[in-house]
């Protein structure tokens, strides 16, 4: 799956791989939403097209508490957490309701570089419970997905600044250095005499600023990218 | 109590942001003799207070601010990647999981529980959002509290000398470590999951094998 995401050469793309994801996580919906520092708006994802349109007709951007409740914020929310009390925001979740959106959703907004923010969504029809264990099971998992499919979204903005080289501290070119001469992240915290819960440290880095979606990938796009030597 | 507040929802909280803001001034610029700008309400802020960062206080009964550290991601703009890049090792770490912690500050009159009350509240911070470490910039007095407890950081690299030092490190807690900031705290661990789900919803519940 994040495979066929690292491959994505278009926006187009990430519109199927978002419905592939909605199917990986086993959600109703996946959604993908940015704005960038000049206003600029994308989204792709798996929400009933009229119910996008209708957002966009009735400028619920101004309105969904999920904007603007994660808006300039950065720590993944259920949608429990935000406030739905107002007039408006209840006659909004109705729509959304009626639109199939889920009356369960978890959110994580990200922040990207010039103001750049966008939010990754997954949306459900379940109960509290279920939808408790199905968020903290898949947690760690939405949260590396929605930053990898933000840097993606990046990589495809037409006008964007050419970014400086991601460069790799020497810490993570030694740790990407010996995992890809085939060792364990043991043997790697060890020759590095650092524990293995740091190593994750460098090399979770080295991978977010390969884009890779793994540590597989990032071994491989460091060696084609000359990062590392073995 | 703990409070974990966003910048933007300090506007609601203006008497306990005043005296964070001015214990800042009195600790970084007066005790400390850094170079931070105060302005003439004698407030210490600089342009990562403007970024909306995440501020986790220690308020005293009186209302007041007792303690403070402030977080920020380090996937955007936070302030060791633009200022202490030369302690970096050369290059930014930069992980989903891994939030940048920086402007760690006791009030004078914030009682002795209030650095371990502040660790406490941090580990909370890191378990409930699914954090691995905290990347953080700190001096040689706080160097000595965060081995005291038993958090020791793994220094990324250090300046200066004596009480001037400044490092850059990362820390994370072992259940050792937060045993005994639970003991040093004076608070149980209950108090600060209800302070902490006040601001953020439940805590996942424990797991054996994250995916």
């Amino acid at each position: 799956m994040l495979e066929a995401l690292e491959q994505a050469s278009e926006l187009s793309e990430l519109q199927a791989l978002s419905e592939r994801l909605r199917d990986y996580f086993q959600v109703d919906h996946l959604v993908y939403h940015w704005v960038s520092g000049t206003g600029t708006q994308y989204g792709c994802g798996t929400y009933d097209p009229a119910w996008v349109e209708l957002y966009i007709e009735r400028d619920y951007l101004r309105i969904d508490p999920v904007v603007t409740g994660c808006f300039q914020r950065f720590h993944p929310v259920d949608w429990k957490m935000l406030d739905w009390s107002g007039k408006p925001a209840k006659a909004f979740q109705a729509e959304a309701l009626a639109h199939g959106v889920g009356n369960q959703g978890f959110s994580v907004p990200i922040r990207g570089p010039s103001g750049q923010f966008a939010l990754f969504t997954v949306s459900h029809h379940c109960d509290d419970a279920t939808w408790a264990s199905k968020v903290e099971a898949a947690r760690r998992e939405l949260i590396l997905v929605g930053h990898y499919f933000n840097q993606k979204a990046l990589e495809f903005e037409p006008d964007r600044a050419p970014e400086a080289a991601r460069a790799l501290s020497p810490r993570e070119v030694d740790a990407m250095t010996f995992l890809a001469m085939g060792y364990s992240r043991a043997q790697v915290a060890n020759t590095l005499s650092i524990s293995e819960h740091t190593l994750r440290v460098y090399i979770e880095s080295a991978r977010f600023k390969l884009g890779a979606a793994n540590t597989t990938h990032a071994v491989a796009r460091a060696l084609q990218h000359g990062l590392i030597i073995v | 109590m703990i409070r974990f507040l966003y910048a933007d929802s300090l506007t609601t909280h203006s008497r306990l942001a005043a005296s964070m803001f001015q214990d800042r001034a009195k600790q970084f610029s007066e005790r400390l003799g850094w170079e931070v700008s105060v302005n003439a309400a004698g407030e210490e802020r600089d342009q990562y207070d403007a970024l909306n960062p995440l501020y986790v206080i220690w308020q005293r009964p009186d209302g007041l601010h007792g303690g403070s550290m402030r977080f920020l991601p380090t996937t955007a703009r936070c302030m060791t990647h633009e200022h202490f890049l030369h302690l970096s090792d050369g290059a930014p770490v930069q992980s989903p999981f891994v939030w940048e912690c920086t402007r760690f500050c006791l009030s004078q009159n914030g009682g002795p529980q209030t650095a371990a009350r502040l660790m406490l509240a941090g580990a909370a911070l890191m378990e409930g959002q699914s954090l691995t470490h905290f990347l953080g910039v700190f001096d040689a007095p706080m160097e000595r509290i965060y081995r005291q407890i038993g958090a020791s950081p793994e220094i990324l690299g250090s300046v200066g000398q004596g009480r001037s030092k400044t490092s850059l490190g990362l820390w994370s807690y072992t259940p050792a470590a937060k045993a005994r900031l639970v003991q040093k705290a004076e608070l149980s661990d209950a108090m600060m999951q209800h302070w902490y789900r006040r601001a953020f919803g439940a805590m996942p519940p424990p797991k054996s094998n994250a995916a």
